[in-house]
């Protein structure tokens, strides 16, 4: 059984899925869309998390809630569901195939086996799209690949069941209601405005202050820790910000790109100009990768190149403080 | 970032001829999306993690040899995961857990305890009971 579903590569698997499946039911938007209106950008620094034996920081907010706000501001409705029991799952997911409901999936990484082997790590905030299903395997679009692929029923099973930090328990979701027309205005006003909000949090882990802690961190883990590890955390620092997800530059590419839609939309020239200051700063985090980078492959052991690079996350972290309280006032 | 300054080095991807979607601006300062194979800052950083956990695994591979860790240790290594996944996936406590990473606990865990360690690690029963650090 294969449902007719077109799939679309995108950046990011969330706002690709959540992009394909409006698409699918006939409401058309881009994924900067979907990211900007369900205020997908953001920073974040969680001291007692650890992922891959470093401390998490994350360019992004708990998976999920972009396509729940995005869903929320637009006015339509997405069903998710979770499961305790693996075969309740399947049940309910070839119920829906049934049905001609493409369905979104969170599902773990670990266990996809069209990924290359050096991706494959324990990471369980992943979405594609199951859109058919045959004797021996799903039909699957995952967004972030550039065509569709299949995984079988057994290895579906296991990553939709797979364990840890944000355990996927089977969660599948899917739009019940599509409204005709938008409020798309509003919508983008709702997004860039909690954006804003969360950005300039008066939280220290949160946002430009986050940024902060984290740059001046830095120095400090390699007082206390040492080069190796300090290394170890700078390079979870970058995948975090640049690898398959982020469109590059930790998400800031993909916001400079929906507020250049968003421009045109609400009729503010604004909005272009931040948007052209937005891919300047992303490019600033490009070159945080690159030092950083250069840091740890040269495993230099000076204490300097560590406040360097500290100075320079301080900086880009100034720069945004500055951008986000201009685009508040752009669109108040 | 500008579309004909999109990376394409050799990277992990391009290994296995994926390419990924990027954010880029034409000539005229337009957003638009590029294909992107790979990029140095990026592979070395992906590097840095699997040394990492290469290093884990020989480190762990060792003290079992030296009888100071049970093959569990081992095995939760090489699969990339750290004890609150293994927590989850063979839904114990982690005190528990951390109990049969000696050796001699680990001798005299019942096939059934084992059964789901085995699981875990997508092994069969008697890799896990058999294992010897060569």
């Amino acid at each position: 059984m294969e449902l007719g579903f077109t799939h679309h590569q995108s950046a990011h698997c969330e706002n690709g899925v959540a992009s394909n499946l409006l698409k699918h039911n006939g409401f058309d938007i881009s994924e900067p869309m979907i990211f900007g209106i369900g205020s997908g950008l953001f920073f974040v620094y969680i001291p007692f998390l650890k992922v891959n034996h470093a401390p998490a920081v994350s360019y992004r907010p708990m998976p999920g809630t972009i396509f729940n706000k995005a869903a929320k501001r637009l006015g339509f409705s997405v069903k998710r569901v979770k499961f305790s029991n693996p075969k309740a799952a399947e049940k309910a997911l070839d119920e829906n195939l049934k049905n001609n409901i493409p369905t979104g999936l969170q599902v773990g990484v670990y266990g996809l086996t069209y990924f290359p082997d050096e991706y494959r790590f324990h990471f369980n905030a992943h979405n594609c799209v199951v859109y058919g299903k045959t004797e021996t395997d799903y039909l699957v679009s995952d967004p972030v690949m550039e065509t569709v692929t299949t995984l079988t029923h057994k290895d579906l099973e296991k990553v939709r069941f797979a364990k840890g930090a944000f355990a996927p328990k089977g969660q599948m979701y899917y739009p019940t209601s599509i409204p005709k027309q938008a409020d798309l205005p509003q919508a983008i006003l709702k997004g860039i405005k909690e954006t804003c909000r969360d950005m300039l949090a008066p939280v220290p882990i949160v946002g430009v202050k986050g940024i902060r802690t984290v740059a001046r961190l830095i120095p400090k883990w390699a007082a206390k820790h040492g080069t190796k590890i300090t290394n170890h955390y700078l390079a979870q620092i970058v995948r975090m910000q640049e690898e398959i997800g982020t469109g590059g530059g930790g998400f800031r590419f993909i916001y400079a790109a929906f507020l250049q839609e968003a421009a045109v939309i609400l009729k503010n020239d604004q909005l272009k100009v931040l948007s052209l200051e937005m891919t300047k700063i992303g490019d600033l985090w490009r070159d945080f990768a690159v030092n950083a980078s250069r840091v740890y492959k040269n495993r230099s052991t000076q204490t300097d190149v560590y406040n360097t690079l500290s100075k320079e996350m301080l900086h880009i972290a100034d720069l945004e403080e500055d951008f986000f309280k201009k685009l508040k006032k752009a669109i108040s | 970032m500008k579309k004909n300054e999109v990376p394409q080095d050799e990277g992990n991807l391009s290994k296995s001829n994926m390419k990924e979607l990027v954010y880029a601006t034409d000539e005229n300062g337009d957003y638009t999306t590029a294909l992107s194979s790979g990029w140095e800052p990026k592979s070395i950083a992906l590097s840095n993690s699997l040394e990492d956990i290469n290093e884990r695994i020989a480190d762990a591979l060792a003290r079992v040899k030296e009888g100071k860790a049970s093959p569990i240790v081992y095995f939760m290594e090489r699969n990339k995961m750290d004890l609150n996944i293994l927590a989850g996936y063979v839904n114990m406590w982690k005190w528990r857990i951390k109990k049969h990473f000696k050796p001699k606990v680990f001798a005299g865990l019942s096939d059934r305890v084992l059964q789901r360690y085995a699981d875990a690690f997508e092994i069969t029963l008697a890799e896990l009971k058999k294992f010897k650090a060569e």
